[in-house]
C-alpha cells in the first residue's frame, strides 16, 4: 500500500508572528496543511494519508478536517514526535498498527508547509520508490553554494551544476528506511537532518526527483507573504529555462 | 487547494497562475490527454489581432481534452471515470434544445443552442482552458466514456463540432441529400466526412481539397477531387465548407457554383479576414448559408456514441499524431511546434 505522511509536529516557533504553529496559518481563507492536505488527497495512488501533529494541536487538527469536509476514513491524524524522523516514525507504528508490516508499503513524506506540491511530483515520487526504494524531490541550486566550516571564510565552493536543493516529498519503502535507521548509531541518529540522510549514511541509493521551485517550504515571514501574494494576486510566476 | 494554471502570458511564452480552486462544490478532473486546435496555435502563435490578444491573454490554452474524475462531492461521479469535458460554459449549465418549451425564456434558452448563446463562455476563448493541474468543473459539463483509447476521447470536442453541423445540415436542409459536399482535406473535412458516412451512410460523400497526399486519406468517401480538377457536371445537394483561412473565398465560391438550387452551404472555416461571395448565384440558386461553430452537450453525447463504433474509432485513430508526454514548459513548446507540422491533429499525455 502506498500511505502519505503530512508532517506538522512543529510548534512554529521561527515564524515570531503567531500562536500558532505556521502550517495552521490562513493562505487564502484556508490553513496551510488543509491545501496541502488536499492536493494529496487528488494523488489517487496514495490509499491512506496519515497526518503527524504536535500533540497539542490534535484537536485543532480534527476540528479544521471536520470544517473543510476532509474528514474523510482514509485520513488519520495521529501524534508527531519531537524530531522531524520521530514523527515519521510514530506514523510508520501507527501504520503497521493497522496494515502489519510489508516490503512493499511505500510512505510518502511531505512538510505540511509546502502547499505548492503538484500532482506530478507526488506521482514521480511514488512511481521512483516503488522503482529504487528511495527517492527525494529536488530543484537545481541556483546560486552558488560556498562551504565554510568556521563561519568565518570560504573552505570550498562545490561545482554548481552538482548542487541541488533538497524538498519534500521524500519517500520511501517502509521496511528500507526502518532498517536502514536500525543501524544508525546514536550519534549518527543526532545529525539526522531529514529521513534521506538516513539512507545516504547507510549507502542507500537515494533517486532524485525534480521538483518545482515555486514548492516551497513556508518557514519564515517572508515566506508566508510570498506564499500569500502568489495565491492572493494575479502575479505569476514567470517560465522559467533549464540552466 | 492551490491549483496550477498554465497561461499563454503573450504569444509563445507560458507562465502559471495559482488558484485556490474549492474541491467540495464541483468535480474535480485531472486532465489526461489533449488536443491541440488551429484556434489555440493561433493564439500560440500570436497569429490573432493584437486587440484581441490583448483582450483575451493571459489564458490557459486547449478546449479538447479527456480526463480522470478525481473526486466529485456532487455524488455523480465516481474517483477514477473516465470523461470528456465540455468547453461551453452557459451562464445557466442547464442544457436546453431548440423548441424545449418548458425551458427558461429570458436568455432564449429554447431558441438557440448553447454554443450560440450570449451568456455561454467558451474555455480557452475568453476563459482558461484545460492546461491546468486539475480541472474543476460542473458536474453536467462532463461525458463519461469507456472502451475508447484517451488518444481518440481527446478530439472528441473536435468530433462533436462535426456531430453539431451534421445534425444543423439535417435539420435545415431540404430532403435530397444524395450527394454531399465537403470543401477542404484537413482534419476537420476528414471528421465531418466520417460523421456523415456513419449517419447518411445512403449520400454520396465528395470530398474536394488542394493536396492529393491529405486527399487519399479519405479512403471511405465517394470521391475526392482536386480543386483545380472538379468535372463540369459535378453538383452537390449540400456542403460543408471546412477550409477558412485565405482558401475561404474560392472554397464558398467553389461550393455556391456547384451547388444544387436551394443547397444548404454549411460554413465552418474561421477567417480572419472578410470573404467576398457570390451573392448573385446565391440568390439565384435560393442557397442557404449557414454558419456554424462549437458544439454543446447533446452533440458530446453524439460524439460519444459514434464514437463506440470500433471502425469510427479506427478512422479517427488514422489522423491523430500521438507527440511525447508533455511534463513541462519546454514540452508544452515541443507540442505546439510539432504541431505546425502535424498534416491532422496533435495529441498528447499531459504529465505536468
Amino acid at each position: 500500500m502506498i500511505f502519505g505522511a503530512i508532517l506538522a509536529g512543529g510548534s512554529g516557533t521561527r515564524m515570531h508572528i503567531s500562536s500558532m504553529p505556521k502550517q495552521f496559518l490562513p493562505l487564502d481563507n484556508k490553513p496551510i496543511i488543509i491545501h496541502t492536505l488536499e492536493k494529496m488527497l487528488m494523488c489517487s495512488k496514495i490509499d491512506v494519508i496519515y497526518i503527524g501533529v504536535n500533540p497539542a494541536w490534535l484537536g485543532h487538527m480534527s476540528d479544521i478536517l471536520e470544517k473543510y469536509e476532509l474528514d474523510y476514513d482514509k485520513v488519520i491524524v495521529v501524534p508527531g514526535g519531537k524530531s522531524r524522523n520521530d514523527t515519521i516514525f510514530n506514523i510508520i507504528a501507527e501504520i503497521e498498527k493497522t496494515y502489519g508490516e510489508n516490503d512493499e508499503h511505500i510512505i510518502v513524506t511531505h512538510d505540511a508547509v509546502r502547499p505548492f506540491v503538484t500532482l506530478r511530483i507526488l506521482d514521480e515520487n511514488i512511481e521512483n520508490a516503488i522503482t529504487y526504494g528511495a527517492c527525494d524531490t529536488v530543484i537545481s541550486a541556483v546560486d552558488t553554494i560556498v562551504v565554510s566550516q568556521d563561519a568565518e571564510q570560504i573552505d570550498s565552493i562545490p561545482d554548481r551544476a552538482k548542487m541541488y536543493q533538497g524538498q519534500t516529498p521524500q519517500t520511501f519503502k517502509i521496511n528500507l528506511l526502518k532498517s536502514l535507521y536500525k543501524e544508525l548509531k546514536p550519534s549518527e541518529k543526532n545529525i539526522l537532518t531529514d529521513a534521506c540522510k538516513i539512507c545516504v549514511m547507510k549507502g542507500a541509493p537515494v533517486k532524485l526527483v525534480k521538483g518545482n521551485s515555486s514548492n516551497i517550504k513556508i518557514t519564515t515571514i517572508s515566506d508566508y507573504n510570498i506564499a500569500k501574494v502568489i495565491v492572493g494576486s494575479d502575479i505569476v510566476e514567470a517560465e522559467e529555462k533549464e540552466h | 487547494m492551490i491549483n496550477y494554471i498554465y497561461q499563454l502570458t503573450s504569444p509563445q511564452f507560458f507562465s502559471v497562475k495559482y488558484v485556490d480552486i474549492d474541491i467540495n462544490k464541483k468535480v474535480i478532473v485531472r486532465p489526461r490527454y489533449m488536443s491541440i486546435c488551429h484556434a489555440d496555435q493561433r493564439y500560440y502563435l500570436g497569429n490573432r489581432d493584437l486587440k484581441v490578444l490583448n483582450e483575451k491573454l493571459p489564458m490557459a490554452l486547449i478546449h479538447e481534452c479527456c480526463g480522470q474524475v478525481v473526486m466529485d462531492k456532487t455524488g455523480q461521479f465516481q474517483p477514477g471515470q473516465l470523461v470528456v469535458m465540455i468547453p461551453n460554459q452557459p451562464a445557466n449549465s442547464l442544457d436546453v434544445l431548440p423548441g424545449d418549451d418548458s425551458a427558461d425564456l429570458t436568455e432564449g434558452h429554447n431558441i438557440f443552442y448553447e454554443n450560440y448563446r450570449s451568456d455561454s463562455k467558451f474555455l480557452s476563448s475568453g476563459a482558461d482552458g484545460f492546461m491546468r493541474e486539475f480541472v474543476d468543473i460542473a458536474p453536467d459539463r462532463l461525458i463519461p466514456f469507456e472502451d475508447i483509447p484517451l488518444q481518440t476521447a481527446a478530439i472528441t470536442e473536435f468530433v462533436s463540432v462535426a456531430c453539431h453541423a451534421v445534425s444543423r445540415l439535417m435539420k435545415v436542409a431540404h430532403n435530397r441529400r444524395e450527394n454531399i459536399g465537403v470543401w477542404g482535406d484537413g482534419a476537420l473535412s476528414y471528421v465531418i466526412a466520417t460523421v456523415l458516412r456513419a449517419t447518411m451512410p445512403k449520400s454520396k460523400i465528395y470530398v474536394i481539397g488542394k493536396n492529393q497526399r491529405k486527399l487519399s486519406r479519405f479512403s471511405f468517401v465517394t470521391k475526392t477531387f482536386l480543386t483545380y480538377n472538379i468535372p463540369k457536371d459535378f453538383k452537390v445537394d449540400h456542403a460543408f465548407e471546412c477550409v477558412g483561412g485565405e482558401g475561404s473565398p474560392d472554397a464558398i465560391n467553389d461550393m455556391i457554383q456547384y451547388a444544387n438550387p436551394q443547397a444548404t452551404l454549411m460554413l465552418m472555416g474561421v477567417s480572419e479576414n472578410r470573404v467576398p461571395i457570390n451573392t448573385r448565384l446565391v440568390l439565384e440558386k435560393g442557397i442557404s448559408l449557414i454558419g456554424c461553430s462549437r458544439s454543446g452537450r447533446a452533440d458530446f453525447e453524439s460524439a460519444i456514441s459514434l464514437m463506440a463504433t470500433q471502425r469510427v474509432r479506427r478512422r479517427l485513430s488514422s489522423i491523430i499524431y500521438e507527440d511525447a508526454p508533455v511534463k513541462n514548459f519546454d514540452d508544452m513548446h515541443r507540442a505546439f511546434a510539432a504541431d505546425l507540422n502535424t498534416p491532422f491533429k496533435t495529441v498528447f499525455e499531459w504529465k505536468v
